[in-house]
């Protein structure tokens, strides 16, 4: 899939772009775009669910939870104003970088059929999902009942912080 | 005919690259505005362009639809924040 490499390319340019442009407005304007890219990237990934989450959360809530921030905050912070980088993270995170590539390397081929995810758990779910939950999609399945208590205590953690977050906003408001 | 759709899905990233030009170096938030709306109705034709080539118009079609909505309310957000800043400015 050449389509992809482009795509790679306007991921960077755009997270570049959102790093390095001046006033945070533009940068959340450019991050709106980035996680389209993204989104673009699982889509291709054949991910759908993902790109899903993505486009609606990344691309649509966030910007609009970002001018919210930005409404609330004052105007001398819309000026970024960045200490110099220092000389270890120029060194350590190309190596970082280097490092990953090459654990990378090891990993099964995209679609690869005797990746061992693909010749071990896949089938499992495949097979057993619609037997055992009744759900017809096996994401659905996976997220809701087998790693159901997963789902709940993340969902526990998201009230929380939307109730802190309530909480905090109407404290600015008196 | 898939040939076709991956040519109409590499000239419309191509038109992409041109607004994200806008909005990365555009001088005033009104391009980077303009920029980003013109990215997401991309965004839309480009997802059901995937979604043809995989042959699974029915899944994308929620995706372009979620999207399509949510840009609407980051527009109407974007546009909020722009009238208040300007009233804040007088």
């Amino acid at each position: 899939m050449t389509i992809e490499i482009p795509l790679l390319i306007l991921l960077i340019m755009t997270a570049a772009g959102a790093i390095l442009v001046k006033d945070l407005i533009s940068a959340v304007f450019i991050l709106g775009s980035y996680s389209f890219a993204l989104a673009l990237v699982w889509a291709l990934l054949g991910a759908v669910d993902v790109a899903f989450v993505e486009a609606v959360v990344g691309a649509g809530l966030a910007t609009v939870f970002f001018l919210l921030t930005l409404f609330r905050t004052t105007e001398k912070d819309r000026v970024i104003c960045r200490p110099p980088v220092p000389w270890s993270a120029i060194i350590g995170l190309p190596l970082l970088g280097l490092l990953l590539l090459y654990g990378a390397g090891d990993l099964p081929v995209f679609g690869d059929p005797t990746s061992p995810a693909s010749t071990v758990i896949s089938p499992l779910y495949l097979e057993n999902s619609i037997r055992q939950t009744g759900t017809p999609n096996v994401v659905t399945a996976v997220l809701m009942d087998y790693r159901s208590f997963d789902t709940f205590i993340e969902t526990i953690v998201i009230f929380t912080a939307g109730i802190a977050c309530a909480l905090i906003m109407r404290k600015g408001d008196k | 005919m898939n040939s076709f759709f991956f040519f109409v899905l590499t000239t419309l990233i191509a038109l992409m690259l041109v607004y994200l030009y806008r909005v990365v170096r555009g001088p005033s938030i009104y391009d980077r505005v303009l920029g980003l709306n013109g990215i997401s109705t991309k965004a839309i034709v480009v997802l059901l362009v995937i979604g043809t080539m995989f042959e699974r118009v029915d899944m994308f079609v929620d995706i372009s639809t979620g999207y399509a909505i949510l840009n609407l309310v980051g527009a109407l957000a974007i546009a909020k924040f722009l009238e208040e800043q300007g009233a804040q400015e007088k």
